[in-house]
């Protein structure tokens, strides 16, 4: 997994930059985030505050009626660790009143709607602190589409989205994150006994080394295979991110004009800052 | 005589060239209060680098105000500064201008545009068709600008054609965190050195600091001696001003030493790059 490791202490460095840098240029010293006691959250938590100091960074805790207990204990271990603001919404009230009359909605529906609601938060909360929303997805969720498309995936920056999941963790354990985050088993908790790896089917490790060779190394599934990588998981793992591109790209704009949105009008998010 | 040089590792503001011009004016004046012969900014210093379709917004032709600004700034310090100019048939062009006893001596259009990966400037510019060593009152220089060195063959022509003190500059995006470095530094120094080296000149690097739209660069300004000694480094990732003092003499001992450009097989090099070129594209 050499290519995989990086050096911890540059990318934080970089990340607690960019953090300082791209909200400094949009006149915000202030981040919010949802924390979730896992650790990309917590992660993110950790860089926004190293870049911004403790007063300046609110952690959102948002728990629903099923979520693990454990969870809430973990966000409020992070923010403790960190002297951060935690504020606690529970998003039982809201996510229940609508399919109250809905009772046959399948979890995925409703695990959906709870990452829309917690996103509708943020950014609620963003307006009331004048504080932008820092991004929680990792490289390897994003790549898989294992993610909420205008959920969980929506922020207005995002340190650790270049980041595979076996690389927040070694960067958490170089900031030194606790280790009973960094231990745990990765869930999103959406529904009670729900952890990552069992609904993907395959191990974080083992999807980190695959993407890592289809995406940073260009290399074909074919010769993954040669080189004795599971056909299955290879396979798989392909028509992953195909079948996600979609949840890479904002929407797709029908075309009329002689110049349309980032089609024939590009300009960088940073113009003239 | 030696000179001294100062590198600006600056941070421009995206698309504001106002602001740029602003900064440059004041650390340019900054540079001669402070006794400094030359000060060298990054690529695209004047405008920051992902300027997509504002390029031509910040475009800049020949007799602008704000080029003209720079002329008259750069008396006792002479500049080489980073902009996209207008040329007078409308193309668009990355270019390095030296600006030195109240003018604008000379100008380099960048002829790589890196098109591939995250890089799109072929999109947005025409490439420069030419590379041009040029006297200044310092030394004989070379102009190069970031792409433009991943082509070795710029940097021999430039050599060739009698630079002394080669200067590129660059915005060159980091990728790849290793061991206390980026894998795009490590490969730039790799190159720098080889030139230094391989040309018998001083190498003189400018990159910039900050971040676009999430993009990192690296700065890590330095100058490399004809021996491929680095004398001084700015730092990675910060706002720096690094001085140093560069002696054409050096240049002198090292060709004599090692007469690489003297031994040079031009008619060689030339006659078989012709037959290269003519096999490719003959029916």
């Amino acid at each position: 997994m050499s290519g995989l490791d990086l050096d911890c202490a540059l990318v934080e460095r970089t990340l607690t930059g960019f953090i300082e840098e791209e909200l400094g240029k949009f006149g915000f010293t202030r981040a919010v985030l949802g924390l979730s006691g896992g650790i990309d959250s917590t992660v993110s938590a950790y860089i926004a505050t190293r870049a911004l100091g403790a007063e300046s960074v609110t952690g959102l805790i948002m728990p629903y009626r099923t979520s693990n207990p454990e969870s809430r204990a973990d966000a409020e271990l992070a923010a403790g660790e960190l002297g951060i603001e935690t504020l606690v919404v529970d998003i039982s009230p809201m996510v229940e009143a609508y399919f109250e009359g809905r009772p046959d909605a399948s979890k995925e529906r409703r695990g959906n709607k709870m990452a829309r609601e917690r996103m509708t938060i943020l950014y609620d909360h963003s307006m009331a602190l004048r504080a932008m929303v820092v991004g929680t997805s990792n490289k390897t969720e994003i790549m898989l589409g294992y993610t909420t498309l205008w959920g969980d995936m929506a922020s207005a920056v995002n340190p650790i989205g270049d980041l595979y999941k076996c690389q927040v963790r070694a960067l958490a354990r170089h900031m030194g994150v606790p280790a009973a985050i960094i231990g745990k088993a990765p869930s999103a908790d959406l529904w009670s006994g729900q952890t990552d790896e069992g609904e993907l089917g395959f191990s974080y490790d083992d999807a980190d080394r695959t993407l890592y060779e289809l995406i940073d190394r260009r290399r074909d599934c074919e010769s993954l295979i040669a080189d004795g990588f599971d056909e299955q998981l290879v396979r798989r793992i392909y028509r992953m991110i195909r079948d996600s591109q979609y949840k890479r790209r904002m929407p797709v704009i029908a075309k009329l004009s002689h110049r349309s949105v980032d089609r024939d009008f590009r300009y960088s998010r940073d113009w003239g800052r | 005589m030696p000179f001294t040089i100062r590198l600006a590792q600056i941070s421009p503001v995206l698309g504001d060239v106002q602001a740029n011009l602003d900064r440059h004016l004041e650390l340019i004046s900054q540079a001669e209060s402070d006794g400094m012969d030359l000060i060298v900014f990054p690529e695209m210093s004047l405008c920051g680098y992902h300027v997509r379709d504002l390029a031509a917004e910040v475009a800049l032709r020949r007799d602008s105000a704000e080029l003209g600004a720079l002329a008259t700034a750069a008396k006792a310090t002479s500049a080489v500064v980073g902009f996209v100019e207008e040329l007078p048939g409308f193309e668009l062009c990355v270019a390095a201008g030296y600006f030195e006893g109240g003018g604008l001596l000379h100008v380099h259009h960048k002829v790589y545009l890196p098109t591939y990966g995250m890089f799109d400037e072929q999109r947005y510019f025409a490439n420069g068709s030419r590379v041009r060593a040029f006297e200044s009152r310092l030394a004989p220089m070379g102009l190069l600008v970031c792409e433009d060195i991943w082509h070795p063959s710029t940097a021999m022509i430039a050599a060739h054609d009698g630079a002394q003190v080669l200067v590129v500059i660059a915005n060159s995006p980091a990728r790849g965190p290793h061991e206390g470095t980026w894998d795009t530094e490590q490969a730039y120094d790799g190159m720098l050195r080889a030139y230094a080296g391989l040309f018998g000149c001083y190498v003189v690097f400018v990159n910039r600091v900050g971040y676009e739209d999430g993009v990192h660069f690296w700065g890590g300004s330095r100058v490399v001696s004809p021996d491929g000694e680095a004398l001084a480094q700015a730092p990675l990732t910060e706002e720096a001003q690094v001085d140093t003092t560069i002696d054409p003499s050096a240049v002198r001992r090292a060709r004599i030493a090692t007469p690489l450009l003297a031994d040079e097989n031009l008619d060689l090099t030339i006659r078989e790059l012709t037959r290269i070129r003519d096999e490719r594209t003959r029916p």
